[in-house]
């Protein structure tokens, strides 16, 4: 009989948790088998995963050929993926058919992209104030160093676009130059003036309304008879424009829920403080309207970055129509799971990235307390 | 919002208002290269190899012009356009010409504004099907699923011919010849139905071509040809008579091994003589061109029978009706006078 | 100028003024834009009109809902691919609200991997472009099923193959009308039934066994009229024919492929909104609907949820205009919907650009203004109403 130890109250020293509870074993009961529905559900789980992975990895990464310059040689080397055709072309996916000596043109682009949008995406940069003037010359200097022809840069045409390039193109052509769009058309639709007002409605709604894929079409093969006769129009720049006007309508609708959100007061506090509409808009309403909508306008932007590969329907060589092309050589043809998953897992990196970001955005602009 | 302003006003510096008309051989030489509308891919006629290189048959027969009135084949940089968006961006003036196995209808050429220079290739709606079916003829198809590709007249002459045949079968129309392949070798379909040509290449890239025949059965004329835009009468003069030089160099024996070399002597043929620029060709100086201009075309980019058989017989292509009439074909060539 | 200055100041009149100048501009744009394209059409030798509408299409379709051959006009033509946009339009809808529902709920289940193998998931699906979902489905369907010589055989009245599932079709006979009578009784019925039962709960605390009770009348009563008016109704079976299957219904794999391939890729869209919709309901809720001892499920079905839709509708309803837009990409797999018929063919055999493309746009605006009004008419009636 071992002596029978008494404690004060509240001395006890704390004993060690229940077994089950703690470490590996706790953490699979809590996580994975709390109950009989979630066992099933685990294992249902566990079981597709080990199905998708003995089924895909074999093909995608064991069996797959990197190294070969025909589908026929893909084949004798082995039996799994022949992702032959995208290293020998990477190149047409990343530039379509920008000349090979000016590509660092592009890339020089890319690269100063991020230092003109940083200023604007992250209120912290060093140098803020400096670098907005460098973001608001920026389309001019992308503009002049993608297509050339002063400084002693060789022009280059916009048809030898194509491939990524051709989609960040259009993506941040189509979203920058739709913003002041948008903010135009999402104030007229809240202005006191019934004209203004309807006609921003019927602009956004018909916007809003139509696929997208309709309005290519039209800027592809009709633009031309609403202009006046002999005028030519670069089919880059009408897509573009085409582009503008579908994201203008979804931005405006993202900035009409930031100026709604503004509460009533911050109105009456302008009114009282005898600022005009200009004045209220400028320094009151945009400022708070915008600023909320920042992770709205970059989801925005996300759906049209996607949406820009349906120019491959008007012929426009997007990284799907630089695959297309690709299995239109006797070389590579069949390659078509390939091609598409390559082009799939490019959209996914980007897009995950910036929903990555949006969310970041939202959750540090959200002064909700939780 | 600056920012913005300047975006638009860089957009607009990239509109060009010019005019569509006249003067297309000063825009390409004063450009220093020509812009040519082709297919975005198809095997034989226009698709890029691995180092982006455009090549094809069509895409030869820009270069051609290119090395007609620039002196250089390789001065042609690539527009690419579906079946539905070529007219416009040959009338929006984004190439100077239409390379892109169009086949050329009353409507087409007088309806739109745009000129047919020549034949290049004669075709015909055709059927292929897996030689496994044991079918011979068109005939027996009744009841089959056909594999369109779309944005042609194809889709007519197919309901025609089954309906005037008493038969019925499941459409399957496709806008891409990638798509539509790939659904005809999935067995999605029993026939794969497009332009003869257009056939033979998407069957040359399988992986066992003698696995599918073509049956003997064609169903419309398709003679397809390339474009330019109508106005520019001198333009499409240049076009055609370089598609006709490359015929004619067929016709005389000049290939771009020995053209340089007949281009040097004096030859026995007078009407060789007149093509390579050794003897004076009346009217060429007047049209822009320079004495050189056809030496320049076959020395470069070869003769018709050379162009043919770089890209099309390898995809099983005959000649047939693309013979010169000489060897029983439709390829008539007028005179070099 | 002093007079215009006075105007100018004067806010109300400036408004009017404004207003002018705002109507002047657009008006004068379009009038800009339609005078070119006068202008444009007269050099051409083009004319404005709807009259190729009522000739014969000269095409076939392959999936017609309603009557038509390739002597039917356009009009016809382009009804039938309104009718198959609507249809994958409403399948679509519907599979990608349940899948949405579904993923959204396990989401936030407290099962770590489900959770995040749905996760990973949902990214996955809405971060790549739907055209390539379509493309993938599309070559995963007609390259997995087999031909229809090697059909998967169901009881030899349904076949499964790359070209369609086929199954036997129902023919109507005399004596239909009673089974199509027994089917509404048994409908009012259950209608009313359940009205009482929870008028009865209401009043009481009873609760009768309403879903057991309905489900039992509403199969037995039209089988029964089945029986007793002597099976009218007669199937027409597919049979392999030559190359493919004859008769009976089938559904195309396009069809499949886009429906499928819509669904997925909105679901996920669908998935986010209603975990943000059940996020935004009170912690409280649920505590307190625990506390009273409801089991989970009913805690979700009877508690979260109902709150939760409130939150839902609005991004559902751009959730179902942007898979009805995005229906219009069936074009790259042939699947014969509006865009294909007559923004397709019909554009290619008539060259009137203008006019088909005009009639798609309003048609497409007319399907995504029905399904706003819908969707508002239904948020309206589910709203709190402050009192």
């Amino acid at each position: 009989m071992a002596d029978k130890q008494t404690y004060a109250p509240g001395s006890h020293p704390d004993l060690p948790p229940p077994p089950g509870t703690i470490g590996i074993v706790g953490w699979l009961r809590t996580n994975l088998f709390s109950s009989v529905n979630n066992t099933i559900l685990s294992l249902i789980t566990i079981y597709f995963l080990y199905w998708l992975i003995q089924s895909v990895a074999g093909w995608f990464v064991l069996d797959a050929v990197v190294d070969a310059s025909s589908r026929a040689e893909c084949r004798e080397i082995d039996s799994g993926a022949c992702w032959a055709v995208i290293t020998k072309r990477i190149g047409q996916f990343v530039y379509g058919f920008y000349p090979h000596a000016e590509r660092w043109r592009p890339n020089v682009a890319f690269v100063l992209l991020f230092v003109a949008v940083a200023p604007l995406l992250y209120p912290k940069t060093p140098m803020r104030r400096q670098l907005l003037w460098f973001s608001a010359a920026y389309p001019f200097v992308a503009y002049f160093l993608i297509c050339g022809g002063i400084l002693g840069l060789p022009e280059v045409g916009t048809n030898t676009f194509g491939g990524f390039m051709l989609t960040m193109i259009v993506g941040v052509t189509g979203i920058s130059a739709s913003l002041p769009l948008g903010i135009a058309l999402s104030l007229g639709r809240q202005s006191r003036l019934l004209s203004v007002r309807v006609i921003s409605i019927a602009f956004i709604e018909f916007m809003r309304g139509v696929p997208l894929i309709t309005l290519l079409f039209v800027a592809s093969t009709m633009l031309n008879y609403f202009l006046p006769p002999g005028t030519t129009f670069n089919l880059l720049l009408r897509v573009l424009i085409m582009v503008t006007f579908f994201a203008s309508a979804y931005i405006a609708e993202v900035i009409r829920g930031g100026i709604q959100a503004i509460p009533k007061g911050q109105y009456e506090a302008a009114d009282a403080m005898g600022l005009n509409y200009w004045q209220t808009t400028r320094l009151v309403t945009l400022p708070q309207a915008l600023k909320i909508s920042i992770p709205g306008i970059v989801n925005t932007f996300i759906g049209l970055y996607k949406d820009t590969t349906l120019v491959v329907v008007i012929g426009l060589l997007d990284p799907l129509g630089i695959g297309r092309a690709a299995l239109a050589d006797a070389k590579w043809n069949g390659l078509s799971t390939e091609t598409y998953l390559f082009v799939a897992l490019f959209f996914f990196v980007s897009c995950f990235a910036m929903s990555r970001y949006s969310l970041w955005l939202e959750n540090r602009l959200s002064t909700e307390h939780k | 919002m600056k920012k913005i302003l300047i975006a638009m006003a860089g957009l607009a510096g990239v509109v060009a208002a010019t005019s569509a008309n006249a003067g297309t051989l000063e825009d390409v030489r004063d450009r220093g290269h020509l812009n040519c509308v082709v297919n975005t891919g198809l095997t034989g006629f226009a698709s890029p190899d691995d180092a982006g290189n455009w090549t094809g048959f069509d895409v030869e027969f820009c270069r051609a012009v290119a090395a007609a009135v620039l002196g250089d084949a390789s001065k042609v940089e690539f527009v690419t356009a579906t079946g539905k968006t070529r007219f416009t961006k040959l009338a929006a003036g984004e190439g100077e010409i239409l390379s892109r196995n169009t086949t050329w209808t009353f409507s087409r050429d007088v309806d739109l504004a745009q000129t047919f220079i020549g034949v290049n290739y004669y075709d015909g709606q055709a059927f292929m099907v897996p030689a496994a079916l044991g079918v011979s003829s068109a005939s027996e198809l009744d009841g089959a699923s056909v594999c369109i590709q779309t944005g042609t007249t194809t889709e007519l002459n197919l309901a025609e011919y089954f309906s005037s045949n008493g038969m019925s079968y499941e459409p399957v129309p496709i806008e891409t010849n990638a798509e539509a392949r790939e659904s005809y070798l999935a067995g999605r379909c029993d026939v794969y139905t497009t332009d003869g040509s257009g056939l033979a290449a998407t069957r040359a890239t399988f992986d066992a071509p003698d696995a599918h025949v073509i049956l003997p059965e064609i169903v419309s004329k398709e003679p397809l040809g390339p474009v330019v835009r109508e106005g520019d009468d001198n333009w499409a003069d240049i076009v055609s008579w370089t598609l006709k030089a490359m015929m004619a160099g067929e016709e005389l024996g000049i290939t771009s091994a020995n053209a340089a070399q007949l281009g040097a002597q004096v030859n026995d043929n007078p009407e060789i003589n007149r093509l390579l620029g050794v003897d004076p060709l009346q009217g060429a100086e007047q049209a822009g061109l320079s004495s050189d201009w056809a030496l320049n075309i076959l020395s470069q980019v070869g003769n018709y029978a050379e162009s043919f058989e770089r890209n099309l017989t390898p995809l099983g292509l005959s000649r047939g009706m693309n013979a010169l009439a000489r060897d029983g074909g439709l390829h008539y060539i007028p005179p070099i006078k | 100028m002093d007079f215009l200055a006075r105007i100018w100041r004067h806010e109300e009149s400036r408004a009017v003024v404004i207003q002018i100048l705002v109507i002047l501009a657009v008006f004068g744009s379009f009038g800009w834009l339609i005078s070119n394209l006068v202008t444009n059409f007269a050099a051409l030798n083009k004319n404005f009109g709807f009259d190729f509408l009522s000739q014969p299409a000269g095409y076939d379709i392959n999936q017609t809902l309603v009557e038509y051959t390739n002597r039917s006009s356009h009009l016809r033509a382009a009804f039938v691919g309104l009718l198959n946009t609507f249809l994958v339009a409403v399948f679509g809808i519907i599979l990608a609200t349940i899948m949405g529902v579904i993923l959204g709920i396990i989401r936030l289940s407290n099962n770590w991997l489900a959770r995040n193998v749905t996760y990973w998931y949902i990214e996955f699906t809405r971060n790549v472009p739907i055209l390539l979902h379509i493309l993938l489905w599309h070559g995963i369907i007609i390259n997995t099923l087999p031909r229809p010589k090697n059909a998967y055989n169901f009881g030899d009245i349904s076949f499964l193959t790359n070209r369609g599932f086929y199954v036997p079709e129902p023919i109507a006979e005399t004596g239909i009308a009673a089974v199509y009578l027994a089917v509404v009784a048994a409908i009012v019925f259950a209608v009313f039934f359940k009205r009482h039962a929870k008028k009865l709960q209401a009043e009481t605390g009873r609760q009768l066994p309403v879903f057991g009770v309905n489900l039992a009348v509403l199969i037995a009563v039209p089988a029964l009229a089945f029986v007793v008016s002597g099976s009218p109704v007669s199937f027409e079976y597919p049979v392999l024919k030559g190359f493919n299957f004859k008769g009976g219904m089938h559904l195309l794999p396009e069809f499949v492929a886009l429906t499928f391939a819509l669904a997925i890729y909105t679901a996920a869209f669908i998935a986010e909104n209603v975990r943000a919709g059940i996020l935004a309901i009170h912690k409280g809720q649920r505590e307190a609907a625990e506390a009273l001892g409801l089991r989970p499920g009913r805690v979700m079905s009877l508690v979260i949820l109902p709150q939760a839709r409130r939150v839902i509708i609005p991004p559902l309803t751009s959730q179902y205009l942007n898979l009805t837009k995005n229906s219009s990409l069936a074009i790259a797999i042939g699947y014969m919907d509006l865009v294909a018929t007559l923004g397709g063919i019909t554009l290619n055999q008539t060259g009137r650009e203008i006019e088909t493309m005009l009639l798609v746009m309003g048609m497409y605006l007319i399907i995504s203004l029905s399904i706003s009004m819908a969707m508002n008419w239904y948020n309206s009636s589910v709203k709190l109403v402050d009192r």
